[in-house]
């Protein structure tokens, strides 16, 4: 088992150092995740004009791979449309949950598919989803807590 | 660690614990091609394979329902069953096996107690005392049964060192105080707590108390007529026997007043539709069929654990949890959570550098298992303001090379995350 294929350098980096590691000013969307597993938690927000994410921010703590997640995916998904949203998550999940994608989906991913080692890490799937699941709740407004099933 | 030479009482030595590990086939293994290092025993001790070897026989060859058929299988599997109710009266000192009820584990003896013996006796505005130390299980029934009755529940705080003193509990007492529930060892901290004395004050109160002793059964000795309290769980997983098996004592009189918890068979003497009478103790507790292997195994792992003397098991474990202490508090940039005078078998802490759960996944790759999380008693976690830390816990096989591989395996997560 190589851990170094979990711990890369990018998740270090970003478990160290998360970034977006703040509210948006303004934001009209939030949403609130839970790992009771763990006791990561984290709160979400964001600016949602129209269909695009203008602007995202988390505070939280939690271990290094969902902090990493959470910081990387604040990058990526910003300026993206809910529906391009929506195919990350679905990609990002499929990767970390174990479905082999295909070249072409990882290349999609870009620098999410650093978290592609999580899939040997069953017990670790939902730290790395945990800001996935939380963005999803943000978006459709759900309350309650983002849980990581 | 050579200071630890004067203070290690010379009896250690009689204990050898390359002899026990042999008893203990999950040891022999490796995880991720490392040598299996096993520090997670709060959470279930590993079975020695007399353990196994008895469960293997019940339904290898005496696989029969109990207290029912004449055929012999049957008178059996009774007799092992009403045996291993003996050794569990025997290793409680409790005074009769009416005392000792079998049940799945702690939570359900728990809340057999919170649902037969409290509903019946609290009133609103009735207070139920616990510590701010309990694991949820000795938490969340005495919730449910305040609810139901409008009773309240109290809390003892701890101290930063993670104690109940003697004041804050005696503070919390009050006139209104009918039941105190309490552990006897903390799993997250292992703190021992004063129980004789606490007992002893509740008493004085009037209150009844019931301990949980889970994970006190395997590192301090229990006598529930020497501690006089009223009620004692524990789980036959924490030591040393099977999943699925654990016991309530009661002291006799209160047992008696008690309604059954649940309905079914064995725990009656006749039923029509009219009108049902109910077994005599400590059946009236046990309806349907129970854990048969699980208690034959329970009462296999008591003979085990008894074959050594229990002073020698408890000074081994408390020598290797002082140089594990020493040892991890020489981590850079290591804390360690709880650190009651006395404490047993339970080393929590944290690290500057990792998360818990990365501490977990990292350690796990180098063949050691530690606990990380809230390990259920999130008010504990709360009180020093975290959310999780990582737990090495002891049983009696672990040898001061687990530690030595516990802290190696430290330096791989320094090194991954410096």
């Amino acid at each position: 088992m190589d851990l170094r294929e979990l711990y890369q350098e990018v998740i270090l980096d970003h478990g160290k150092n998360p970034r977006n590691h703040r509210f948006p000013e303004p934001s009209n969307r939030e949403g609130r995740g839970y790992n009771p597993l763990c006791g990561d938690k984290i709160t979400l927000r964001l600016q949602l004009d129209g269909e695009t994410i203008s602007d995202v921010g988390f505070i939280g703590q939690g271990c290094a791979i969902s902090q990493a997640a959470c910081s990387t995916m604040t990058e990526a998904i910003k300026g993206k449309t809910v529906p391009e949203f929506e195919a990350l998550f679905d990609k990002f999940h499929s990767m970390v949950t174990g479905d082999q994608g295909s070249e072409d989906e990882l290349d999609a991913l870009g620098k999410l598919a650093v978290f592609a080692g999580v899939r040997e890490f069953p017990m670790r799937v939902k730290c790395a989803t945990l800001g996935w699941h939380t963005l999803k709740q943000a978006l459709h407004d759900e309350g309650g807590e983002a849980k990581t099933e | 660690m050579t200071e630890l030479a004067p203070i290690m009482p010379a009896s250690v030595k009689a204990f050898d614990v390359e002899r026990v590990r042999e008893d203990f086939p999950a040891l022999h293994q490796d995880v991720h091609g490392k040598p299996l290092v096993y520090l997670d025993s709060a959470a279930t001790t590993l079975k020695p394979q007399a353990v196994i070897d008895a469960v293997d026989q019940v339904y290898a060859r005496d696989c029969a329902n109990i207290h029912r058929a004449v055929h012999l299988l049957s008178q059996r599997a009774t007799a092992q069953f009403e045996e291993a109710r003996e050794k569990v009266r025997a290793f409680l000192n409790a005074s009769k096996t009416t005392e000792v009820v079998f049940t799945r584990g702690t939570t359900e003896a728990v809340n057999l107690v919170a649902q037969s013996w409290g509903r019946g006796s609290l009133r609103d505005g009735d207070e139920v005392l616990v510590t701010e130390l309990e694991h949820h299980s000795n938490i969340v029934p005495w919730q449910l049964l305040c609810q139901q009755t409008g009773a309240k529940l109290v809390v003892v705080p701890m101290t930063d060192r993670g104690e109940i003193l003697r004041e804050a509990f005696e503070q919390s007492l009050s006139e209104r105080t009918r039941l105190v529930a309490m552990t006897h060892v903390s799993n997250a901290l292992g703190t021992v707590l004063p129980v004789a004395e606490l007992i002893s004050l509740a008493h004085e109160r009037g209150a009844v108390v019931l301990l949980d002793g889970a994970q006190a059964v395997s590192h301090v000795d229990v006598d529930v007529n020497a501690l006089d309290c009223d009620f004692y769980a524990f789980s036959g997983h924490k030591l040393y026997g099977p999943t699925g098996i654990g016991v309530l004592y009661g002291k006799e009189r209160l047992l008696e007043e008690m309604p059954p918890y649940q309905g079914g068979g064995d725990m009656i003497r006749s039923v029509t539709f009219e009108e049902t009478i109910y077994n005599d103790l400590p059946y009236k507790f046990e309806a349907g069929t129970p854990h048969i292997a699980g208690a034959i195994g329970l009462g296999a792992a008591i003979d085990y654990f008894s074959s050594f003397e229990a002073g020698l098991v408890h000074a081994h474990e408390n020598a290797v949890l002082r140089y594990a202490t020493e040892a991890l508090e020489a981590v850079p940039g290591l804390r360690v959570i709880g650190t009651a005078p006395g404490k047993v078998a339970a080393l929590s802490f944290l690290m500057e550098s990792a998360h818990p759960h990365d501490i977990g996944t990292i350690v796990d790759a180098e063949g050691v298992a530690i606990r990380t999380g809230h390990h259920c008693a999130q008010p504990v976690m709360e009180h020093f303001g975290i959310a999780a830390t990582a737990r090495a816990s002891l049983g009696m096989y672990n040898s001061f090379g687990d530690i030595d591989a516990l802290v190696a395996s430290l330096r791989k997560v320094q090194e991954l995350f410096g």
